[in-house]
C-alpha cells in the first residue's frame, strides 16, 4: 500500500444523497464519538494552558475554574527565573537538528551501499543491522554510560549526540526506498564514467526526498523528547535539554502547578508547530515504519 | 550489473559504509556484547570489575524487587494493552469512511504521539492531583469514589496506564487505519452482493485482512511495554513506596543510584531475554490467527 492512501479519500465513497436514513444516523453517531474522544485528546492540552495562566490561589481553587479570571503571564517569567529556558530550548534544538544531520548523512550512504553496491557479507551484514533494531535501548545503557565516560564526553554535546549518529532503522528506510529507483537512470551514468559518489549525490539522493523528510522527523521527534539518556549524562544544567530542565521543575515546586504547567507548554509548543507544519510526513512516516519494517 | 569493480571499489565503499558502521558497532553492539560480559561481574565503576560468574542471575532470581517490578510490568500490559487496541481499532474503523474534518480528527488524536512524555507525564499527574486534579472533581459531581491516583500505591499504576492509553492511542490508530485502507473494496462489494451484514463484513472481512496490521501493532506495543520507563520515573518515580517500580526503573537505579553495574546488565539481559521469547512466541503464534492476502 501507499501510505499516501492515507489522506485519500475511501474507495466506497458513495454519493451522500443516496444513503438511507439510518445510515445517516450511523454517521451522526459517529461523528459524535469522533467528536467525543477528540475531546478528550485535545482537552489536556487546553486544561494545561489554561492552568499556566492561573494565578497561585486560582490554579488549587475548587471547583476548579476552567479559564483564568486574570491572565498570569507572570508564570512563565517566573520559569524563565529558575530555568534557563532560552538555554534549554538551545540545547534541545541543537542536538535534535545535530542528531538529525548525522542520521541523514549516514542512514542514506549505508542505504546507498546496502542497495547498490556489490560486496561480500552485504546480505548478512544487512541482516545484523535489522537485528539491532529488536535491542532494547536499556540493554545497551550501561556499558554505552560507561563508554561515554571512559571517553570523557559526560556532560557534553558530543556525549549527548554521538550514541545517535546513525540509526539502522534509517538505514533499512532508505535502503527500502532505493531498491525502488530503476536502475536505467544509473546505468547510463555508469556508462558516462559516473562514479558511485556522484550518482548518489547526483541521482539517489534528490529523488529520495520524501523518504529523506520522513527519516528527519523521526530523528529530530526522537531526539527532541528523549528523556533517559539526557538524564543519565547531563548533571551540568548548562548542558541539560527541554525534557531534563522540566523534570527538574517538579523537584523544585511540586505544588506550583501553574509553573509547572507554563514549563510544560513552553516544552510542547516547539514540537507541535513542527508537527502541524509537517503534519503529512509525520502520519506516512509513521504508517511507512509501521507496515514495512 | 552496476558497481563491479572488485577491490578497487574499496575506498568507496568504505566512504559509503563505514560512517555508520562504525557508530553502530561502537555504540549499539559493542555495547551489546560489554553487557553480557559486564553482567557476570561486580563492578561499581570506582574499583576494577571482578568477576563473580552467574551471582547477579542467581541474585536477581530471587529478588522480591524484581519480582514486584516484573508483576507491575505484566499488570501494565494486561490493562494497557487490550484497552489501547480495541480504541485505537474503533477510532481506525471510525475514521476509515469519508468523512468531513478528517484532517481535524487526525490532527487532534496525533497531538499526543509527539508530544515528549515528560510533558505528557505533567500534564497528567496534573488532571489527576488527588487534591486538586480536575478528574477527581468530576468524579466527585458524580458521587463517584476519587481514588487517590499517583499518591496512592494502589492506583499510581492504573494512573500511569491512563497516561500510557492517551498518549499512544493515536499511533495505534495510524497503523491500523493504514492496515484498514490496504483492504482491497472488491471482498467487500462481494460480501455485500451475498448479503452480508455489517458484523459478519466486519467478522469475516476486516478482522482477518487486518490481522498483519494488528500483529505488528501487538509486536511494537509489547516490545514498548515491556520498556516502560519515563512517564513511571516522572509521573511515581516507581512508587509510591515501589507500588509502580517496573523493569527499566529497577535497571536504572541500579546502574546510576547504587552504582551496580554488573547487576544492572545482568537485569538489561533477563529484559531483553523476555522481549525476545515474547516476540518469538509471537512470530510463531502468528501462523495460527494471521491471514496473509
Amino acid at each position: 500500500m501507499s501510505s499516501a492512501d492515507l489522506l485519500a479519500p475511501h474507495p466506497l465513497a458513495g454519493p451522500r444523497a443516496r444513503r438511507p436514513l439510518l445510515r445517516r444516523g450511523g454517521r451522526a453517531l459517529s461523528y459524535l464519538a469522533l467528536a467525543a474522544l477528540a475531546l478528550t485528546m485535545l482537552f489536556p492540552f487546553l486544561w494545561t494552558l489554561s492552568a499556566s495562566l492561573k494565578g497561585d490561589e486560582a490554579v488549587l481553587a475548587t471547583p476548579p475554574q476552567l479559564l483564568p479570571s486574570t491572565l498570569h503571564w507572570d508564570n512563565y517569567a517566573t520559569v524563565g527565573q529558575n530555568i534557563d529556558v532560552g538555554r534549554l530550548l538551545a540545547n534541545s534544538l541543537g542536538v535534535a537538528l545535530a542528531v538529525t544531520a548525522l542520521q541523514l548523512l549516514t542512514c542514506s550512504l549505508a542505504a546507498y551501499a546496502f542497495a547498490r553496491m556489490r560486496f561480500r557479507g552485504r546480505q548478512a551484514l544487512f541482516l545484523v543491522y535489522i537485528g539491532t533494531l529488536m535491542v532494547p535501548t536499556q540493554v545497551t545503557i550501561t556499558p554505552l554510560f560507561i563508554l561515554v565516560r571512559l571517553l570523557g564526553l559526560t556532560n557534553t554535546y558530543a556525549g549527548l549526540i554521538l550514541p545517535s549518529v546513525t540509526s539502522a532503522f534509517g538505514v533499512f528506510l532508505l535502503r527500502q526506498f532505493f531498491l525502488t529507483l530503476p536502475r536505467e537512470l544509473e546505468e547510463a551514468a555508469f556508462i558516462d564514467g559516473a562514479t558511485h559518489w556522484t550518482i548518489f549525490w547526483r541521482i539517489s539522493l534528490p529523488l529520495a526526498r520524501s523518504s529523506l523528510a520522513a527519516l528527519s522527523i523521526f530523528a529530530f521527534m526522537g531526539s527532541w523528547n528523549n528523556f533517559l539518556w539526557p538524564l543519565l549524562i547531563t548533571t551540568d544544567p548548562k548542558l541539560m535539554t527541554l525534557p531534563l530542565g522540566l523534570s527538574s521543575l517538579q523537584g523544585q515546586y511540586s505544588t506550583a502547578w501553574n509553573q509547572l504547567m507554563a514549563g510544560t507548554v513552553i516544552s510542547i509548543v516547539p514540537i507541535l508547530i513542527v508537527f502541524l507544519l509537517a503534519q503529512r510526513q509525520f502520519v506516512q512516516g509513521l504508517a511507512l515504519s509501521g507496515l514495512k519494517v | 550489473m552496476v558497481g563491479q569493480h572488485g577491490w578497487r571499489q574499496l575506498p568507496m565503499l568504505a566512504l559509503f559504509l563505514l560512517p555508520s558502521l562504525a557508530a553502530l558497532l561502537l555504540f549499539v553492539i559493542g555495547p551489546l556484547v560489554a553487557s553480557l560480559g559486564i553482567s557476570v561481574t561486580d563492578w561499581n565503576l570506582l574499583r576494577p570489575p571482578h568477576l563473580v560468574g552467574l551471582a547477579n542471575y542467581r541474585e536477581l532470581a530471587g529478588s522480591a524487587d524484581v519480582r514486584a517490578a516484573v508483576g507491575h510490568t505484566l499488570l501494565f500490559i494486561a490493562l494497557y494493552l487490550p484497552t489501547v487496541l480495541v480504541l485505537g481499532l474503533g477510532l481506525a474503523l471510525l475514521l476509515n469512511r469519508p468523512l468531513r474534518g478528517l484532517a481535524f480528527f487526525r490532527t487532534a488524536f496525533f497531538m499526543p504521539v509527539v508530544s515528549s512524555w515528560v510533558a505528557v507525564a505533567l500534564m497528567w499527574k496534573w488532571l489527576l492531583n488527588p487534591a486538586f486534579g480536575l478528574v477527581d472533581y468530576l468524579l466527585g459531581l458524580a458521587h463517584l469514589p476519587q481514588p487517590g491516583w499517583w499518591a496512592d500505591p494502589s492506583w499510581a499504576l492504573p494512573s500511569v496506564i491512563v497516561a500510557s492509553v492517551w498518549k499512544d492511542l493515536g499511533f495505534v490508530m495510524v497503523l491500523l487505519l493504514a492496515g484498514l485502507q490496504n483492504i482491497g473494496p472488491q471482498y467487500y462489494e462481494a460480501a455485500m452482493l451475498d448479503g452480508a451484514g455489517a458484523w459478519a463484513r466486519f467478522r469475516y472481512i476486516t478482522l482477518p485482512l487486518l490481522s498483519p496490521a494488528l500483529f505488528f501493532v501487538l509486536v511494537i506495543s509489547l516490545i514498548n511495554s515491556f520498556q516502560v520507563f519515563d512517564q513511571v520515573w516522572v509521573m511515581t518515580g516507581g512508587g509510591p513506596g515501589g507500588a509502580s517500580s517496573v523493569l527499566v526503573e529497577q535497571i536504572v537505579r541500579n546502574a546510576f543510584d547504587y552504582q551496580r553495574m554488573g547487576y544492572a546488565s545482568a537485569l538489561s539481559w533477563m529484559l531483553f531475554a523476555i522481549i525476545f521469547a515474547i516476540t518469538a512466541g509471537q512470530f510463531v503464534a502468528q501462523r495460527r490467527w494471521v491471514v496473509y492476502e
